[in-house]
């Protein structure tokens, strides 16, 4: 089967000025909008539940669930933080949204904001982005100017703004607590949970903190209404709905940010959508959805006799030939993540690939917790070891030891994000670190190579 | 000396505060639009910043040591920042750094000695399919190799206009006084 090409949330890429209110307006913006106006929040929110969109930043949630969490506080307001902190290694989506279609985002923040009652909305865009920090800022301003924000919507008496607020440089920022904390002017450290964010969330008020693809599906899904949108995935019977963008990078011939169904399998996004891998070399293996989760074989085959299992239904077939959906690659062992692949070839060294991801999470983890902070940055020590030749197989040990250590210890999970990726990589390749005690890796790193 | 805002920049502060429920929401916001106009984040900023919100230095401190955009040290004309993260290797960027590295004369980290140039590692920067990538100033330059690099250089060392620089303000632009 051909992997469908939907363009949907991808429609306005590629069309001149594709940023600006007028190209939006021209092919069809703000109508969802307007259809919105005439529903009740509640019905907004029924849509958005029957769309079983699932956020699109990593962990999955039904959107609708979430947004039936918020808890309202007498004489506090609501609030929204969009989380536009991308920065999962690997993932490169929301970037080309905001870049390309700002004014989709604004229009679905504007029906979330009108679903849940919220008259601030915060955009929360990592500080590196100046181009899509520059687009959106202007879309709110243009929107602001036509009437779709400000003190009444569209003539409707509801107030709304949008505020977008650029970071300043930190991985941890895209953890929805730590979003919280920075964008109330402190260390983005992650807060303890709960009070969730639904609750006590953004200056203390109930907020409710979605990721920008999330929100820039939601005037499809009012568009089209939400059961339609769901039937477009491939797993709709799974509750994981509609279409979304994904992304692929790394040893591939047309490494890039893709829009399809959901449930296309890795081996489609890999092959049809991301041209296969460079130079006609095999695969070796594949991160499925941003560093944080583990990585996937082809010849790994899934194990499922029992038709209750989640997976029967793909017995006996190659990892990479099983839809890419929440659930699904859960059960793989592994995570749908981001949904943006990064593909390592036949020539690539998995120590040194792990030597690079534990790197960022040392560089990145916050400090906070002792397992975290120090657990990264010795996973990464010793991975080093392994690169340069100068492990022990004592090592191999204490990596797994450390690794299994930070797991389940922390208050965030960007410590599970770390141990879950090396503990995948010395399960499937541990002959690799192996086979690396007391001889160097390769060099890499070349353009050419 | 005693640091304080341009006019200019104070309208921005201005514009923003508004959009907040606390000042101290402010405070990566103001250090963006503090660095832009002073290169970087010393003691006399964190306590403009300080003041002006109404917060203690210790808690600016707190936030200009957390983020890695802001620089407690002064940088060159130009901030080239390195992509070192996974897929960005995987498609060249060692080769990228060490080329960066010897066209410029430094390693990583440092600033060249006529102040042009400042060369920095960082972690993914949401552009993994055009690896390898640099973002120099406030721009991104994808698919690089290393004879596009010289021309990338070239230009940026040519270009003389005030308002591209490595101290780049995200926020400057955002908020643009009297524009509603």
């Amino acid at each position: 089967m051909p992997v469908e090409n939907p363009r949907i949330l991808t429609k306005n890429y590629g069309t001149p000025q594709s940023w600006t209110i007028d190209a939006y307006e021209r092919s069809g913006g703000y109508s969802a909008l307007r259809k919105a106006l005439t529903m009740e929040p509640a019905k907004l929110v029924e849509e958005v539940k029957a769309a079983n969109l699932r956020g699109r930043g990593g962990a999955g949630f039904p959107a609708g669930m979430k947004w039936g969490f918020l808890k309202p506080v007498p004489g506090k307001p609501n609030y929204i933080a969009v989380n536009a902190d991308e920065g999962e290694p690997g993932t490169i989506k929301d970037r080309t949204l905001m870049e390309l279609d700002p004014h989709r985002c604004v229009e679905g923040f504007i029906i979330a904001a009108l679903a849940l009652d919220v008259h601030s909305v915060y955009c929360y865009i990592r500080g590196e982005l100046v181009l899509a920090i520059r687009r959106m800022e202007e879309a709110v301003r243009e929107a602001r100017r036509k009437g779709y924000l400000g003190d009444k919507v569209l003539g409707k008496d509801f107030k709304l703004d949008i505020v977008i607020h650029a970071g300043a440089g930190a991985y941890i920022c895209g953890e929805e607590t730590s979003l919280l904390n920075s964008l109330e002017g402190l260390r983005g450290e992650p807060r303890l949970k709960p009070p969730f964010p639904a609750v006590v969330g953004a200056f203390g008020a109930p907020t409710i903190v979605n990721n920008l693809e999330t929100l820039a599906t939601v005037p499809t899904i009012i568009e089209m209404g939400g059961d339609n949108f769901s039937k477009l995935s491939r797993l709709h019977d799974l509750k994981d709905g509609g279409v979304r963008l994904y992304g692929v990078s790394g040893h591939v011939n047309k490494p890039g940010v893709y829009e399809a169904p959901v449930g296309i399998t890795l081996r489609e996004l890999i092959e049809d959508l991301g041209g296969g891998v460079r130079k006609g070399r095999k695969l070796k293996a594949v991160i499925p959805g941003g560093s944080s989760t583990p990585v996937l074989r082809e010849q790994d085959l899934v194990n499922a006799p029992d038709p209750k299992h989640p997976l029967h239904r793909w017995h006996g077939k190659s990892h990479l030939d099983v839809p890419m959906g929440v659930d699904t690659m859960r059960a793989l062992g592994t995570m749908l993540g981001t949904c943006c692949a990064i593909v390592m070839d036949e020539t690539t060294s998995m120590v040194r690939a792990a030597e690079n991801l534990m790197l960022f999470y040392a560089h990145e983890s916050c400090g906070q917790c002792t397992p975290c902070r120090e657990g990264c940055a010795w996973m990464a020590r010793l991975c080093t070891k392994f690169a340069n030749g100068t492990a022990t197989r004592q090592d191999l040990d204490t990596l797994l030891d450390v690794a299994n250590n930070i797991m389940g210890n922390t208050i965030c999970a960007l410590g599970d994000g770390a141990a879950m990726p090396m503990l995948g990589i010395l399960k499937l390749f541990r002959h690799e670190f192996e086979a690396a005690i007391g001889h160097e890796q390769p060099s890499w790193g070349g353009v050419n190579a | 000396m005693a640091f304080e805002l341009t006019p200019d920049r104070k309208a921005i502060l201005d514009e923003l505060l508004p959009r907040y429920p606390t000042k101290q929401a402010l405070t990566i916001p103001l250090l963006h639009i503090c660095q832009e106009q002073n290169g970087h984040i010393n003691e006399d900023v964190i306590a403009y910043v300080a003041k002006t919100l109404g917060i203690s230095t210790a808690d600016v401190q707190g936030v200009v040591t957390f983020y890695t955009l802001f620089m407690q040290k002064k940088v060159g004309r130009n901030v080239i920042w390195v992509c070192r993260t996974l897929s960005c290797e995987l498609a060249g960027a060692r080769e990228i750094t060490h080329c960066l590295e010897k066209k410029l004369g430094v390693h990583c980290g440092e600033t060249t000695k006529d102040g042009e140039f400042t060369l920095l590692k960082a972690e993914c920067l949401a552009a993994c399919a055009g690896g390898p990538m640099i973002q120099l100033n406030d721009r991104y330059y994808e698919n690089l190799t290393p004879e596009k690099l010289d021309e990338i250089l070239d230009e940026a060392r040519k270009r003389r206009d005030d308002k591209v620089k490595g101290a780049f303000s995200p926020v400057g632009i955002l908020a643009n006084p009297g524009s509603k």
